[in-house]
C-alpha cells in the first residue's frame, strides 16, 4: 500500500462489526468519517466517529487499546483483513490516516478466532495467553534467592536472541493471522526467549511441555507452517523460533518418557 | 487532623532498614495462610508485590483493570532502571544513588526512604536477572549500562528500548506463576471503585467487574494500592490512555491523605502535538539524551528553515551553554523549563507545535549510524511512524509534555498510609522522588516497593492483626461502599446529557497544562480554581453516557475516571497555589533566581503537604510532615 503523503484532509467510510455481547449476532455498520487529518493515528479516527456516535446518543464503537504505542498488546482490529491492518511491524495503535486515501472504505473487524470469543464490537478474550504463560511461563525465581547478577556471563549474541523473542506483546495477531488460529508464535517466542539463557536452562523441559500442552487445552489451532504470523506480528518475531520449540518440544517429550523421576517428595526424617 | 508519623526507624541511616528488618515481628508459615492480601494493581509494583507476598505464604487476591496483568502501563517504560552495581567501575555507590536521588528530587523527599530505596537496588538487578530478564550485555557476556539524566555516573541497566516491557514481563511471569501455584487469585477486567474501611483500617474494597457490570466486595487483612500514577489529569500525556486516579482518588475519599498532589513531571523529550484530535504524547527516551544535542536556532527568522541548512554557528546548544558540567543530560524539570524558555523566546521550531531539536548528526558522525541504529533504532522507528519522518536525516522535533507524577497517596517508611492496612506502592504513593523523579528511578521504585520492601513491612502491620480476624463482607461499611458505587454508575448512566466524556476531559487537560503546567502563579492558579468547579458542575449537568451498566460500557468507564481527574485538577491547583516556593518540577513564577532557577524557600516549605478530605463540598486540610536533613546538606541545586 502506498502511503498518501499529501497533508489533505481525507474522508473515509469506516465499516465495523458491531455485535452487543459474546452470543449476539454481530453485522457490519457503515459510518462516514469526513475531513481527517492525515496526521491522525487510526484510533484517533475511532475516538471521533465515536464522540459523534455518543452525541447522538447511539453507543460509541467497543474497542481494546492502552498505551497507543505499540508495546502494550491491548489493541488487536482486523482492517481490511489483516490483523492491525497494513504496514509491517506496527500494532493498531501504529497505524496513520496518512496510510489511507480519499473515498477509502475501512474494513473493522475483531480479531477472529475460536479461541479468543467475541466480547464486544472489536473487543475479544484473549485469557487464554494468560493461562499458557501461567502454566509455565517463568523462571523459579524467588525474591530474595537470587545470585548476584554478573556472575553468569552470557554471550551477547544469546542475550540479543533472547530479546528478539522476548518483544513479543502478547497482543494475539499471529493467531488471528494463522488459519488454523495457533499460537505457536506466541508461545515460541516465550519458550525461546527463556530457554537462550543460562537462568531458564533447569525448567526448560518442563517449561515447552506445559506450554504447548496448554495451547492446544484453550483450544489454539497447530502449526502448518505458513508463516502468516511473523507476517502479521507487530515486533516481526521470526518464524524460526517455532522450529527451535519444536526441536525442544520433541527433546523434551523424549526425555520426559525414558527419564526416570524420583518418587521422593521432599523433606526428611522428622 | 490525620497523625502522621514517618515511623522511620531510628539509627544511622545507612543502618536503618537493616535494623528494621532484624527487628520486625514475624508470622508462622503456617498462620501466614491466615492472611489475605489484596492488591489492586499489576505494574511493576503491583505485580512484584502480588507475587512475592503470594510466595511467602499470604493469599493474595491481585485486581487489575486490564484484560492482562501484563499490559499495564509500565509496559511502555523504556530507557533503563538504575542500581548502585558500579559495576562501571565509575565511583558509583549506594551514597551515590541516594545523593543523586534526593539532590534530584530538589530536597523533597524523605532520606530515609531514598537510602532504602538505593540499598535494595542492587537486588533488583539480580532479581530480574534470575527472572530472565534479558537486559542488554557487553560482548565479554557481562551485562551494559548507560547513563541518564541528573548523574555523572553509568548506572542505567536497559533491555534496548523496552526496559520496561521486559521488566514487566518478568514481574508477570512471577505473577502467573502464583497464579498457576493458587497462591494469587486473579481478577482482570475488574476495577476498584471503593476502599472500604472498618474501625479505621482499609479491610476490603468495592470492584466492579468492567465485562458484564457485576459489583462486588472483597474484604482483607490489608489492602495494597499500586495502581499508577495520575498524569492523565492533563489529557495528553506520555501515560497510557486507561491510567487513571480512580482507586487513590476515592482511597482519599475514605481519608487517606493525598501527599504533595502538585509534584508533577514534565518530560522534556517528546513528540510535539500535532492537532486538536490528539489523544496521546509520545515520549521519546531520555537515553537519547546520551547522544542527541538540543539546539534551537539562535534566530527567530530561522525556526521554520530546514535546519540541515542552519549553519553550527547559527545554532543555540542552550543546555550546553546553560549547564555546562551536565549539559544535555541535566534533569528533567531543568531541560523541560529551558525548552519551554526558548520556546517562548519565539525560537520553537516546526509548524505543528513549538518544538526544540534533538540532533544526532553528531552521533552519526562520531559512531556511525549503524550504532546509533543498535542504540535508538526502535526509538527512531517510532518516531518516523508518527511523524513521518527519517531522524537519521534530518533531527528530531521535541518539547516537553506530562510524563510522571510525584505526589500521590502519602505513606511512612513502612509504605502504610495513615489509614492502617492500607499500603500504597509504585507511582500511586509519594514517596521517594521528592519534587522531581530522576529518569530510570519509577522502575526502580515499583520493584524496590514490590520485590524488597512490602513483603517486610506488610508482614509487620499484619503481625499485630489476628489471623483470619478480617470482617466479613456484610459488614455495613462494606454495604454503604456499595452503595456508594452503584449510585454514582447510575447516576452517570441516568445523566442523559449532551457531551461524551472527552468533551470534559479536554477542557480539564487544557486547564490544567495552562494554569498548573510547567510554570504556575497565583493568578493562573486562582483563576483554574475558579474555572475546574464550573466544569465539574457541566460535567455533572450535561455528560452523556451512553449503554448499560450491565456490560462492558467503555465510556461509563472513562465517566468515572475523568469525574475523579477534575477533582483531582482542583486539590493540584490548591497544592500549587500553597506551595508559595518553587522546587523540582513546581515552577512558581513568582519564586526564581534571576536566572530562572528554582527558589525553594527551605524554611517555610520543607515539608510534605499531605491533604485530607473534609466531605464534599468542603475544603481539605493540610497536614503538614517536616522532612528532617541528617545525612545530606540542602543546598541549591546546582547542575551547571
Ligand atoms: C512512556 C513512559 C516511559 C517511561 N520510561 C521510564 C524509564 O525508562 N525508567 C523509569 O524508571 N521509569 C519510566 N517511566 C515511569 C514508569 O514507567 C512508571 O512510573 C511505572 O512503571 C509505574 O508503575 P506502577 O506499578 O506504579 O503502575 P502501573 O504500571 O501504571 O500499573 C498500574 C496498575 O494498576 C491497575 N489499576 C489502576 N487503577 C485500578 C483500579 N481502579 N482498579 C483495578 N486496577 C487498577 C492497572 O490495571 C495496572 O495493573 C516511564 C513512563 C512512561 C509513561
Ligand atoms: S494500544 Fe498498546 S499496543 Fe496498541
Amino acid at each position: 500500500m502506498v502511503a498518501n503523503n499529501s497533508q489533505q484532509a481525507l474522508s473515509i467510510t469506516l465499516r465495523v462489526w458491531r455485535q452487543a455481547g459474546p452470543d449476539q449476532p454481530g453485522k457490519f455498520v457503515d459510518y462516514p468519517a469526513k475531513d481527517l487529518s492525515p496526521h491522525m493515528s487510526f484510533l484517533e479516527m475511532l475516538d471521533m466517529v465515536n464522540d459523534e456516535l455518543t452525541r447522538k446518543g447511539e453507543e460509541p464503537i467497543a474497542f481494546a487499546h492502552d498505551c497507543r504505542e505499540g508495546i502494550c498488546g491491548t489493541c488487536s482490529c482486523t482492517i481490511n483483513g489483516k490483523p492491525h491492518g497494513p504496514g509491517r511491524g506496527i500494532a493498531t495503535c501504529q497505524l496513520y490516516m496518512r496510510t489511507f486515501h480519499d473515498g477509502d472504505v475501512i474494513v473493522v473487524e475483531p480479531f477472529r478466532a475460536t479461541a479468543f470469543p467475541i466480547v464486544k464490537d472489536l473487543v475479544t478474550d484473549r485469557s487464554g495467553f494468560d493461562k499458557i504463560m501461567k502454566s509455565g511461563g517463568f523462571i523459579t525465581a524467588r525474591a530474595g534467592s537470587a545470585p548476584e547478577a554478573n556472575a553468569t556471563l552470557i554471550p551477547k549474541e544469546n542475550a540479543d536472541l533472547a530479546m528478539d523473542a522476548a518483544a513479543c506483546i502478547g497482543c494475539g495477531a499471529c493467531v488471528a493471522a494463522c488459519k488454523n488460529a495457533s499460537a505457536m508464535l506466541f508461545v515460541a517466542a516465550k519458550v525461546s526467549h527463556l530457554g537462550l539463557l543460562p537462568q531458564g536452562e533447569v525448567e526448560r523441559d518442563r517449561r515447552v511441555l506445559a506450554m504447548v500442552g496448554t495451547m492446544e487445552e484453550q483450544g489454539f489451532g497447530n502449526c502448518t507452517n505458513y508463516y502468516e504470523c511473523s507476517a502479521a506480528c507487530p515486533k516481526l518475531i521470526s518464524h524460526d523460533f517455532i522450529a527451535r520449540m519444536n526441536r525442544d518440544y520433541l527433546k523434551a517429550s523424549f526425555r520426559s518418557a525414558f527419564q526416570h523421576a524420583s518418587n521422593s517428595t521432599g523433606g526428611g526424617a522428622g | 487532623m490525620a497523625k502522621l508519623e514517618s515511623k522511620t526507624p531510628p539509627g544511622p541511616l545507612a543502618d536503618k532498614w537493616r535494623k528494621y528488618k532484624t527487628d520486625i515481628k514475624l508470622i508462622n508459615p503456617a498462620n501466614k495462610r491466615k492472611y489475605d492480601v489484596i492488591v489492586v494493581g499489576a505494574g511493576l509494583a503491583g505485580s512484584s508485590a502480588a507475587a512475592t507476598l503470594a510466595e511467602l505464604g499470604y493469599k493474595v487476591k491481585n485486581f487489575v483493570f486490564h484484560d492482562s496483568p501484563r499490559r499495564a502501563h509500565s509496559i511502555a517504560a523504556q530507557g533503563g532502571i538504575n542500581a548502585a552495581k558500579n559495576y562501571q567501575n565509575d565511583g558509583d555507590s549506594v551514597h551515590r544513588l541516594f545523593y543523586d536521588t534526593i539532590k534530584g528530587g530538589d530536597y523533597r523527599s524523605r532520606e530515609a526512604n531514598v537510602h532504602r530505596l538505593a540499598e535494595v537496588s542492587v537486588n533488583i538487578i539480580d532479581q530480574c536477572v534470575a527472572q530472565g530478564v534479558p537486559f542488554a550485555r557487553e560482548y565479554g557476556g557481562l551485562l551494559a549500562n548507560r547513563s541518564f539524566g541528573g548523574a555523572q555516573v553509568s548506572r542505567t541497566f536497559y533491555a534496548r528500548g523496552q526496559t520496561g516491557q521486559q521488566l514487566l514481563l518478568g514481574a508477570y511471569s512471577a505473577l502467573m506463576r502464583m497464579v498457576g501455584s493458587g497462591g494469587v487469585q486473579l481478577f482482570t477486567n475488574s476495577e476498584m471503585l471503593d476502599l472500604v474501611v472498618i474501625d479505621g483500617h482499609a479491610k476490603g474494597i468495592i470492584v466492579r467487574d468492567l465485562i458484564t457490570g457485576e459489583i462486588s466486595r472483597h474484604a482483607a487483612d490489608a489492602v495494597v494500592l499500586a495502581t499508577g500514577g495520575y498524569g492523565n489529569v492533563f489529557n495528553l500525556s506520555t501515560y497510557a490512555r486507561g491510567s487513571n486516579t480512580t482507586a487513590i482518588w476515592r482511597a482519599y475519599k475514605r481519608r487517606a491523605c493525598f501527599a504533595n498532589p502538585c509534584y508533577t513531571q514534565i518530560h522534556p523529550t517528546c513528540i510535539p502535538v500535532s492537532g486538536e484530535y490528539q489523544s496521546k504524547l509520545t515520549l521519546m527516551s531520555e537515553s537519547l539524551r546520551n547522544d542527541g544535542r538540543i539546539w534551537v536556532p539562535k534566530n527567530k527568522e530561522d525556526r521554520l528553515k530546514d535546519p540541515n541548512s542552519i549553519p553550527e554557528a547559527d545554532r543555540d546548544y542552550y543546555l550546553e551553554r546553560m549547564y555546562p558540567a551536565f549539559g544535555n543530560l541535566c534533569p528533567r524539570d531543568i531541560a523541560s523549563r529551558a525548552a519551554k524558555r526558548v520556546c517562548d523566546e519565539g525560537r520553537g521550531v516546526g509548524t505543528s507545535g513549538p518544538g526544540v531539536y534533538l540532533d544526532f548528526s553528531d552521533a552519526i558522525r562520531r559512531l556511525g549510524e549503524n550504532m546509533v541504529r543498535e542504540r535508538y533504532g526502535n526509538l527512531f522507528d517510532i518516531y518516523h511512524e508518527i511523524t513521518g519522518e527519517s531522524a537519521y536525516q534530518t533531527p528530531m522535533r521535541i518539547y516537553p509534555a506530562v510524563h510522571y507524577t510525584m505526589g500521590g497517596l502519602w505513606v511512612d517508611y513502612n509504605l502504610m498510609s495513615n489509614l492502617p492496612g492500607l499500603f500504597v506502592l509504585g507511582e500511586a504513593n509519594f514517596s521517594d522522588h521528592g519534587a522531581n523523579r530522576l529518569g530510570a528511578s519509577a522502575l526502580m521504585q515499583g520493584l524496590a516497593d514490590g520485590y524488597f520492601v512490602v513483603p517486610y513491612t506488610v508482614g509487620n502491620y499484619l503481625a499485630d492483626q489476628k489471623p483470619a480476624s478480617r470482617p466479613s463482607t456484610d459488614a455495613p461499611e462494606f454495604k454503604a461502599a456499595e452503595e456508594n458505587v452503584r449510585s454514582m454508575t447510575k447516576q452517570l448512566l441516568g445523566n442523559k446529557g449532551t457531551q461524551p466524556v472527552s468533551h470534559f476531559h479536554k477542557r480539564l487537560g487544557k486547564i490544567m497544562w495552562e494554569y498548573c503546567g510547567m510554570a504556575r502563579n497565583t493568578a493562573g492558579l486562582r483563576k483554574a480554581l475558579e474555572e475546574l468547579p464550573k466544569l465539574r458542575e457541566e460535567f455533572w449537568a450535561s455528560v452523556n453516557v451512553p449503554g448499560s451498566g450491565e456490560a462492558l460500557n467503555q465510556s461509563l468507564e472513562q465517566a468515572g475516571r475523568v469525574a475523579d481527574f477534575i477533582e483531582l485538577g482542583e486539590l493540584m491547583c490548591l497544592d500549587a497555589l500553597t506551595r508559595e516556593e518553587s522546587c523540582g518540577g513546581h515552577f512558581r513564577e513568582e519564586h526564581q533566581y534571576p536566572d530562572g532557577e528554582c527558589k525553594r524557600d527551605d524554611e517555610n516549605f520543607a515539608h510534605v503537604a499531605a491533604w485530607e478530605f473534609q466531605g464534599p463540598g468542603k475544603p481539605p486540610l493540610l497536614n503538614k510532615e517536616p522532612l528532617a536533613y541528617e545525612s545530606v546538606k540542602m543546598s541549591v541545586r546546582n547542575y551547571k
